[in-house]
């Protein structure tokens, strides 16, 4: 019999924490796939964030050092300038990259790292609880917005790929969302394609991913996969932002 | 070998690059900036790396990664970006990183000004980041010991896998003086780490990691950091005694406060005046037994720094009560000048009564 489905090599044989509904397994194994994919396993170093997935190093099967709170690119460029040959990539949550390590992101994306980000976007900051991130929806409750994000107190919602996009050293840039397969399948070609571009030396890349937070966002798992498809693309919305690769359409070398 | 007349922030620029350090992250400020722009342009022509960070913040994580990658890296910076680098340093301490960071001090608190100033003592020695932890802290007091000191500030965090730091400040930056350099260290020639993050082929995943949930777990982790720094503690000690034989008074203090102090003890030594100097080179492990010996001997020490009063705790800590410590300090980036340092010398000497014979009986 031929086997069709299997756990990618770059991932653990382990139980996973994360919350039922929760988006981060499925990128954690989109993630696995296009390193293993690619072949660069045992090249291959990640950069946990503090967030949900500070335990990442728990599930992938490859070298992982630990950052500070969105310090995880500084970290990745240290990594990635001593051993250029290395494959580096971060993980990084939505406060992480885009709160408190927004100098961080946008300053490595500027110099044109050679480093391959993985920007989880679920509007919430998961594992302090629930309180509002900068991506957090206008309207949207939160623990710290109990009546609702209101623009006039706390802002509106920051689109973060959109500000690097202006970046010169910022190659390829794409948002994706793992609610549905089709969706799931789009993604796993955008994060294969960021690894891509750090093989070929090209510059910075990043994926988005909207994800679904079903504990914090107080929502039925399959009430979140429609929310983010009804309500949370209409603010971020899917598609490539930036992509200077010059590669074809199915994320192949031209 | 031949002497090279240099300031001190091309000295330590240049100590570290022979000491094998190829990777420099570094963020502008005064009065230190001459590091970062002399290491842009050495590290080019030995083959390094140099990175002019967006902050002092995200240096010194530049610096964790790598350091996490094996290599040999330092970052320098004055008071304010030092403060901005202390998360980083309580993580490199955590996660067992060796890493260099020089702090060429200035007057603070706050903005302060670009004067030469000791007001980080506290900072370097207790901490600084979060969490249970120490940095060793080097305190050079010329040229040639900024060097000497750099370099073994790279063997010491390799040894110790620990952050450590150099303490300097604006005037030991700017100022020129002859140095002798060693020959180069090249950085192929250094022992391999076994703990990197290169990838795992052919050997299972690594990581490097701070965060340890477990109490019991990081409790372990704690003390297995305790033992180091006590294992620090033992061999690490590093001072200087100056004219201390028959002082009946001595005079604490490091770096440039320690210049000043020689040629105030130099001046009133003219005069009959018994005083001597005991420098820390190691302000992190403090020398507190040598330091207590001499407080026994003279039960008169005079803690002389430019700062509000912080080393003088550690020298009250040394003398346990074993007879008088007084305190000069100027803060704010002013620098006292030898005849200044060396009347208030002659202010505690005569004033203890210790030109009489008497008042160092205890002594035989």
């Amino acid at each position: 019999m031929k086997k069709i489905f299997s756990k990618p090599q770059s991932l653990k044989p382990t139980v996973m924490h994360y919350c039922p509904g929760c988006g981060h397994s499925i990128i954690h194994r989109l993630v696995a796939e296009a390193i293993d994919q690619l072949g660069i396993r045992e090249r291959t170093i990640g950069v946990p964030p503090a967030g949900c997935a500070v335990l990442a190093y728990n599930y992938f099967d490859v070298d992982m050092g630990e950052a500070p709170h969105g310090r995880a690119l500084a970290v990745a460029t240290g990594l990635k300038r001593v051993q250029p040959d290395k494959v580096v990539f971060t993980y990084q949550g939505d406060g992480d990259i885009a709160a408190i390590g927004t100098a961080e992101t946008i300053h490595a994306a500027n110099r044109g790292e050679k480093l391959t980000a993985i920007f989880v976007n679920n509007g919430t900051y998961g594992m302090t609880g629930g309180q509002m991130a900068p991506t957090t929806l206008v309207g949207m409750g939160s623990t710290t917005t109990p009546q609702g994000r209101n623009p006039d107190r706390d802002g509106t919602p920051l689109d973060l790929t959109q500000m690097l996009a202006v970046a010169k050293g910022s190659v390829y840039l794409e948002r994706v969302a793992v609610n549905s397969p089709k969706n799931i399948k789009r993604a796993a070609a955008a994060i294969k394609k960021a690894f891509q571009v750090q093989l070929d030396g090209l510059g910075f890349a990043l994926v988005e991913v909207l994800s679904m937070c079903p504990t914090n966002w107080k929502m039925e798992p399959v009430k979140s996969l429609e929310w983010i498809d009804q309500t949370m693309t209409q603010v971020f919305p899917l598609g490539v932002i930036k992509d200077l690769t010059g590669y074809d359409s199915k994320g192949e070398t031209a | 070998m031949t002497k090279r007349l240099m300031r001190g922030s091309h000295v330590l620029g240049e100590a570290a690059v022979r000491a094998g350090c190829r990777y420099y992250f570094g963020y502008p400020i005064t009065p230190q900036n001459e590091v970062p722009e002399y290491m842009s342009g050495r590290l080019l022509e030995v083959g390094g790396t140099f990175v002019q960070a967006e902050s002092e913040v995200a240096s010194i994580n530049m610096v964790m990664g790598a350091a996490m990658a094996g290599a040999r890296v330092m970052t320098t910076s004055s008071s304010p970006g030092v403060s901005l680098k202390q998360e980083g340093i309580s993580y490199l301490a955590g996660l067992e990183l060796p890493a260099v960071i020089a702090n060429m001090m200035r007057g603070g608190p706050g903005l302060g000004n670009i004067a030469p100033a000791q007001g980080d003592y506290f900072q370097a020695t207790r901490g600084g980041g979060h969490g249970d932890y120490r940095c060793i802290v080097l305190a050079p007091a010329s040229c040639q010991e900024l060097c000497d000191l750099t370099l073994r500030a790279f063997d010491l965090a390799d040894k110790y896998r620990n952050p450590v730091m150099i303490l300097g400040d604006g005037m030991m930056g700017q100022m020129m003086e002859p140095v002798e350099f060693p020959e180069p260290i090249d950085p192929a020639s250094l022992p391999a780490k076994d703990w990197t993050l290169t990838g795992a082929a052919g050997r299972p995943q690594r990581t490097i990691l701070s965060l340890l949930l477990d109490p019991k777990v990081l409790e372990a982790h704690n003390y297995k950091l305790t033992r180091k720094y006590d294992a620090i503690t033992r061999a690490e000690q590093d001072w200087e005694t100056y004219l201390c034989d028959d002082a009946r008074l001595v005079v604490v203090a490091f770096g440039t406060a320690a210049r000043i102090a020689k040629g105030a003890i130099k001046r009133v030594r003219e005069m009959g005046v018994k005083v001597g100097l005991f420098r820390p080179k190691t302000l992190w492990p403090f020398p507190y037994q040598p330091l207590a010996e001499l407080a026994r001997d003279t039960r008169h020490l005079l803690a002389f720094e430019m700062n509000s009063g912080q080393m003088v705790e550690d020298v009250r800590l040394a003398a346990a009560g074993q007879g008088e410590v007084y305190f000069y300090g100027r803060p704010g980036g002013v620098i006292p000048t030898p005849d200044e340092v060396a009347h208030q010398i002659s202010h505690y000497y005569y004033g203890a009564g210790l030109d009489q014979a008497a008042a160092v009986a205890h002594r035989a």
